[in-house]
């Protein structure tokens, strides 16, 4: 794993917001040192969808064990880390509390300070382990609980300026695939589905208001619904590839639409893509096609292992709140409702 | 058991429902919302949280469970969903018993946790955007709350 100048900032994070135990080490805030997932999805398959009681108890069984690989994967010991940082909220409260509380017994064992973070500020920062953010930027946060548009002028400076009014995108998949009788996660059935129909059903858009940057999919959601039983009422069949395209098209269409409009009013230098919905290959290639001649503005797409949640992107944002001085103390708590733009002020 | 029916046209009809119903509602109640997906329980909660002058964009509980918002009253906006067939206690008591108003999204599925009283609100697709809503009051407080809505 190399070797480790004196000066070097040792960054240790995790994650347990939801379905992920994840710990990972970030040298100097851009370099993946370890990173370790343990993923859950596979317990929670069966009941479609997380189930906070079992979140909770996976936790527990894989914190320690994903510490100490974490730490023998980068082949530390404590002693050479700056600082812990854990992620603090949004998410299942259950789920939090286990990183938060592991984070907490790490920094009074070994002396070191503790750093929280917020989940989302964690998916934006994911982009920094792939290229240095050049301010300002605009990133589209598309994930199971969140889409957004969130506006940074500068490190740790977050501004909503568009949000989901009712089901985030990555609901809208899971609800729609339920719909359709798909395994859980949905989004990746979804997406695979859509690759192989045709967008042949008209299915709505919700625009919203005139220079509204805000997002809706339920109303989407709904047509998605109303159009299966429809059909199933007239004894006819729906190509679920042909249904799953339209639907992956209108939720793609209205990101995408707003993500450039966005990012042409606030004259950004970059645009991040952020969150696990970034894991879909349609809204990836739907993006790069929208800026492909677009030459003063860089899209940034990390790659799939850092898109859905893990530990780096809690690192890498927290090594920068550390530069920054952000610092919690052993009363810190888990808050699954935390807001993005004033957590840290 | 009493039960009272209301319809709408439009998902707007819906919330302004809600709305009047929120003015209505006193710390402690407790509004109980089944229907499927996309029968329109979170355009009922928005509608809902209008009426307790709550400003924040109130958008899905799905994915963390439980979201909180200040208004007249504090909103207590739940979907358990996920929590179904879980012996987990996730402090919905104290919600429950809270200074707030609780709406809880799929309720049936945390029976045992629900209090003894509290109104239970069956959301019906009919066409289109219509829908049946049929209230059903369990306990003094919400028979009360009922014929006053409706009145």
């Amino acid at each position: 794993m190399g070797e480790f100048m004196k000066n070097d900032q040792l960054i240790l994070g995790i994650e347990t917001s939801c379905d992920e135990t994840a710990v990972a080490i970030i040298k100097n805030g851009r370099e993946i040192t370890a990173n370790v997932v343990a993923s859950q999805i596979e317990s929670h398959k069966r009941f479609g969808g997380v189930v906070p009681e079992i979140a909770s108890r996976h936790h527990v069984e894989q914190i320690t064990i994903v510490i100490e690989e974490a730490l023998k994967q980068a082949n530390l010991t404590f002693t050479e880390i700056d600082a812990v940082a854990v992620t603090e909220g949004p998410g299942l409260v259950g789920a939090l509390l286990i990183g938060v509380n592991a984070a907490k017994a790490l920094a009074f064992a070994h002396n070191k300070p503790l750093v929280p973070v917020h989940h989302i500020a964690g998916h934006i920062y994911a982009n920094r382990l792939v290229t240095e953010l050049k301010f300002p930027l605009l990133a589209l946060v598309v994930s199971g609980g969140h889409t957004e548009l969130v506006y940074m002028k500068e490190h740790g400076h977050f501004e909503v300026i568009g949000e989901t009014r009712d089901d985030a995108a990555g609901e809208a998949y899971d609800k729609v695939a339920r719909t359709l009788n798909l395994p859980y996660p949905g989004g990746p059935h979804i997406d695979r589905l859509a690759h192989e129909g045709r967008p042949t059903i008209d299915l709505p858009r919700a625009w919203l208001e005139e220079g509204s940057y805000d997002f809706s999919f339920s109303g989407l959601k709904s047509a998605v619904i109303n159009t299966v039983h429809n059909a199933e009422q007239r004894g006819e069949t729906i190509a679920p590839e042909n249904l799953a395209a339209s639907f992956q098209e209108s939720v793609i269409d209205v990101l995408v639409t707003k993500t450039v409009r966005a990012v042409a009013e606030y004259g950004v230098n970059q645009i991040l893509l952020a969150g696990g919905v970034a894991a879909n290959k349609g809204l990836r290639a739907a993006l790069e096609k929208a800026f492909l001649d677009k030459a003063d503005v860089e899209l940034v797409i990390p790659p799939l292992s850092l898109c859905t949640d893990n530990a780096a992107m809690i690192a890498a944002a927290g090594s920068v709140m550390f530069e920054k001085g952000i610092r919690a103390d052993l009363s810190l708590n888990a808050i699954p409702g935390l807001d993005i733009e004033t957590y840290n002020t | 058991m009493n039960q009272f029916e209301w319809k709408t046209a439009n998902a707007e009809e819906t919330g302004h429902f809600a709305a009047r119903l929120a003015e209505l509602l006193q710390p402690g109640d407790v509004i109980a919302l089944e229907g499927d997906l996309g029968a329109g329980k979170t355009t009922f909660t928005q509608g809902l949280a209008k009426g307790l002058d709550i400003k924040k964009t109130v958008n899905s509980p799905t994915f963390t469970i439980i979201k909180e918002y200040k208004g007249k009253l504090p909103l207590y906006h739940m979907d358990v969903y996920r929590v179904a067939d879980s012996m987990e206690d996730l402090g919905f008591d104290e919600y429950f018993e809270g200074d707030g108003v609780s709406v809880v999204e799929w309720a049936h599925l945390i029976e045992d946790q629900l209090p003894g009283e509290l109104l239970t609100i069956y959301l019906y697709r009919e066409r289109e955007d219509h829908r049946r809503l049929v209230l059903v009051p369990k306990g003094e407080r919400y028979e009360q709350l009922c014929k006053e809505i409706l009145a």
